[in-house]
């Protein structure tokens, strides 16, 4: 056994990154597909109310950039930045989660068939410091800017290289395991209540219609109509949309 | 950190879920002093299922706040022998509970009796489709109890835990529109069955369509407000949909902190130590006798319990750790085939179908509870003819429409992209659209598929973790794309737009990452013959006989069903041995 080894081929790295993919809970449908390069707006800037307690300049600027692309805003609904996926994130990484306490973390991390689940010892707040610094170096290696400054069909280039396990962030972070990672917490910071900094006037539940903290169905449950449950989202606050 | 020693207690129980309370309960109405130990901390629907901050899908689905502590103790996997086992080191396919109530505080509440032929499967299939019809490979057997033993226990589980549901015989008079292949009960559910939503009404139809006979779920979520045997008190359930994973705020999932705790709380002859990690089950110097539990508490002390009867009842997998680390019993070694404990580790085996509709058809999967739904049973154990299939087991197939939130993850329709613009449109078109049904078939037991403990990986307390061996095999492959077939059959004639069928490959390895069911059991199973279990047909230890084991750990071999519902009739049944038999005559309740 290779003792506290990490992965350390192209290979074990591919296996590494491909190892989170299903973790995307619900993503069963595959999460392959080609995502629709868009000519979109520029990130909007962060809003002046949230102070990073993590994250640096350098780094909020790409996380903005970032979550952009992953969930763009449009006629559908808000982007992840409108609905506060970075702050969402940001405030993450200052619980026990961030510090990867909710997880085994006892070495030797040894790389196992991807099956077997994750076997990295980074946590999340070391999985965003390295990524981003990564991205950002390979970003700037081909094209000489920041990943911020690229527009959105550039970006979006760089998500789909990263998706597919194909930039080289370094032995210790699979460029498939980074994205996959940073596609999920966004995904949560857009769906989770908005006590907890993301989904911003619950935007992400008006757009695919969750209502949220009801808590109470009793007098909908039996309709058997078709027809949709019609209050709006409220939040565990008791705010309403 | 000291070393101390409590004064002896009668009983010292270890791990405080379902089957650590049936038997407090149990043993407190037999006179004896009663110790319970839980590794996890206090819980109860005060403050942890406390409205609203409870709908919360962040805090309980996704950071999984009621499960097991994984950065204290977790499992290694691995597929076979020759692989190295690494650490499950966050949560993907089971998520074990933790605390006051274990994974009963927060679990669904599907509540299912188990079939008379799989409490007898080797004999059974033997009988009905000749010895060589079951591989040399699988290692079933018979649990040597019969369901007309177990079916008072049955009937008194479903009234401690309020279950609702609708029965088909009752004292061999067919009574209602239940399950029709569900064996004779003795009494009908304490509860009417639940409303179904609106996916598991439109599942019922096409069930029915097809020529299927679709029945309710026997759900331990109330249909009405409901007062139990213990006098615990339980509201009706409003379908409020954040259930599995969760602790109830309505006070209407059965669990051991509302249906079986308020009757222990104030008895002066029992106590409950939350924060106790019990290390070992100590033994005298013959190694056949308990004379308590060692444990280390909240503060880090080691603490010796002594106590004249010791349940171990830490949940499935874990039941067999801790023989294991007690060195109770011989472990097994999947080479000779000798030794039992660790032998016939089992799981469960599930197919998913997902069929989307029209943007104007509204499915609202928001709106569920975790035991409702409706479910078809024509494939499940042998209510079909497995002779010209050639396997062994089966399914039984449901819309179990627990509550699903976008958070935890928005199933798409096959070749949907999983970020940018185009998936928030498959995304907002899919949410609401969408009915989810399951065929949560059987995993059998095999030769190779078994618990032992790792080399490598340590607990927070320096213990060996647990380490599965395991992985899918061709015969449960086969059952679930057979019975998946079948139900794909009503997914089509509900009429979806597209359908998404989620079954195993042939040759599919057993896949850590994505949720499977927390159904796993064996590794200390019941049975007749000492050679092929490690406990008697009381879950009394064969080797140690103030030693009882309660739990999915006693199953030979994997259910379609959920287990709980025969746990705690197996709970039941070896408890009412201890009181009867075994405190009169204490001693093996059947000779070796
Ligand atoms: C999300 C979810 C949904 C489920 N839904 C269903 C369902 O619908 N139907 C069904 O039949 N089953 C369901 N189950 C399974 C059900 O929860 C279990 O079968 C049941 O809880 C088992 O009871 P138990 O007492 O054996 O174990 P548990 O309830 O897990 O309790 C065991 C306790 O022992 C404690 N413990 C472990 N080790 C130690 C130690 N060394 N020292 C001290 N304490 C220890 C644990 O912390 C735990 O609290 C579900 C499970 C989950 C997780
Ligand atoms: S769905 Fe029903 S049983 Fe489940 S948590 Fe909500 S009210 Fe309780």
């Amino acid at each position: 056994m290779s003792n506290g080894s990490l992965p350390s081929d192209r290979r074990g790295l591919m296996k590494l990154g491909a190892a989170l993919l299903p973790a995307l809970a619900g993503l069963e449908a595959g999460h392959a597909g080609i995502g629709r390069a868009e000519a979109g707006t520029p990130p909007a800037a962060a809003p002046a109310a949230y102070a990073p307690g993590y994250f640096t300049a350098t780094e909020w600027r790409f996380l903005h950039a970032f979550c952009d692309r992953l969930i763009p805003a449009d006629e559908t609904g808000p982007g992840a930045v409108e609905a506060g996926v970075p702050e969402f994130i940001d405030r993450q990484l200052a619980t026990p989660w961030g510090f990867g306490k909710l997880w085994y973390m006892e070495g030797p991390f040894v790389d196992g068939p991807p099956e077997l689940g994750v076997q990295s010892p980074l946590t999340p707040r070391d999985l965003y410091r390295q990524g981003i610094a990564a991205v950002e170096a390979s970003v700037r290696r081909a094209q000489g800017r920041a990943f911020a400054e690229l527009d959105a069909a550039a970006r979006d280039a760089v998500l789909h290289a990263l998706d597919k396990g194909e930039t080289d962030l370094g032995p210790a972070l699979p460029s498939a395991y980074f994205f996959a990672s940073v596609l999920q917490d966004t995904l949560h910071g857009y769906f989770a209540d908005p006590v907890h900094g993301g989904n911003r006037g619950m935007g992400g539940w008006k757009m695919v219609g969750f209502p949220g903290a009801r808590g109470d169905f009793w007098d909908w449950v039996d309709r058997h109509d078709g027809r949709p449950y019609p209050l709006p989202p409220m939040s565990i606050t008791g705010r309403r949309a | 950190m000291a070393e101390t020693r409590r004064p002896e207690v009668d009983v010292a129980i270890v791990g405080f879920g379902w089957c650590g309370a049936i038997m407090a309960k149990e043993m407190r109405e037999a006179g004896l002093r009663v110790v319970a130990l839980e590794r996890g901390a206090m819980r109860d629907t005060w403050p942890d299922g406390a409205y609203p901050k409870t709908l919360d899908e962040l805090t309980y689905n996704v950071r999984h706040r009621l499960f097991q502590d994984l950065s204290q103790s977790t499992v290694t996997i691995r597929h076979n022998e020759g692989q190295q086992a690494v650490p499950y080191r966050r949560f993907g396919a089971f998520l074990p509970g933790q605390g006051v109530g274990g994974a009963g505080l927060h679990w669904s509440g599907c509540h299912w009796r188990v079939l008379p032929e799989e409490l007898r499967l080797r004999s059974h299939y033997e009988e009905r489709y000749g010895r060589g019809f079951i591989p040399d490979e699988m290692t079933i057997q018979d649990f040597g109890v019969t369901y007309a033993e177990l079916e008072p226990h049955f009937d008194f589980a479903e009234k401690v835990f309020g279950t609702s549901g609708t029965a088909y015989r009752v004292k061999g008079q067919v009574v209602g529109e239940g399950n029709p292949f569900e064996a004779d009960r003795s009494s009908p559910f304490p509860l009417p069955a639940q409303k179904n939503t609106y996916s598991a009404e439109l599942f019922r139809r096409a069930a029915l369509e097809v020529g299927f006979h679709p029945f309710s779920i026997p759900s331990a979520n109330t249909s009405a407000p409901y007062t139990n045997p213990y006098d615990c008190q339980m509201g009706p359930c409003n379908f409020c949909g954040f259930c599995s994973g969760y602790a109830c705020y309505m006070y209407s999932k059965a669990s051991p902190n509302v249906n079986i705790l308020p009757a222990l709380r104030d008895d002066p002859e029992f106590e409950l130590r939350p924060g106790c990690e019990v290390l070992r089950v100590d033994l005298d110097s013959t190694g056949r006798q308990a004379t308590g539990v060692t444990y280390a508490d909240a503060e880090g002390n080691t603490v010796t319990q002594p106590a004249r009867l010791v349940i171990v009842a830490t949940f499935a997998y874990n039941n067999a750790r801790l023989l294991l680390l007690s060195r109770i019993g011989q472990p097994y070694d999947p080479r000779s085939g000798e030794g039992t404990v660790g032998r016939n580790f089992n799981y469960q085996n599930m197919a998913t179908i997902k069929a989307f509709f029209d943007t104007d058809k509204y499915v609202d999967p928001f709106i569920g509870a975790g035991g409702n739904g409706v479910a078809f049973d024509d494939f499940n154990g042998d209510h079909f003819d497995h002779g010209p299939l050639g396997f062994v087991g089966g399914s039984p197939c449901w819309v179990n429409q627990a509550g699903n939130k976008p958070a935890s993850g928005i199933a798409l329709p096959a070749g949907s992209p999983g970020w940018g613009a185009a998936w928030k449109k498959a995304a907002r078109d899919a949410y609401r659209h969408t009915v989810s049904m399951d065929a949560h078939g059987t995993n059998l037991s095999y030769r190779d598929c078994y618990l032992s403990l790792d080399p490598t990986y340590r607990d927070a307390w320096g213990q060996p973790l647990l380490r599965m061996t395991f992985d899918w095999h061709d015969n449960d492959i086969r059952m679930s794309r057979y019975v998946t077939a079948q139900m794909e059959k009503v997914a089509r004639a509900m009429a979806p737009k597209s359908i998404n069928v989620l079954v195993k490959q042939p040759g599919a390895h057993f896949d850590a990452r994505s949720y499977q069911t927390t159904h796993m059991g064996g590794g200390a199973v019941m049975g007749t013959d000492p050679r092929t279990s490690v406990l008697n047909r009381y879950l009394q230890s064969w080797d140690v006989h103030n030693v009882f084991v309660p739990g999915s750990s006693a199953f030979p071999q994997g259910l379609g069903y959920n287990p709980t519902g025969t746990v705690a009739a197996l709970t039941y049944w070896s408890a009412r041995a201890i009181r009867g038999e075994y405190l009169r005559n204490p001693g093996p309740l059947v000779p070796r």
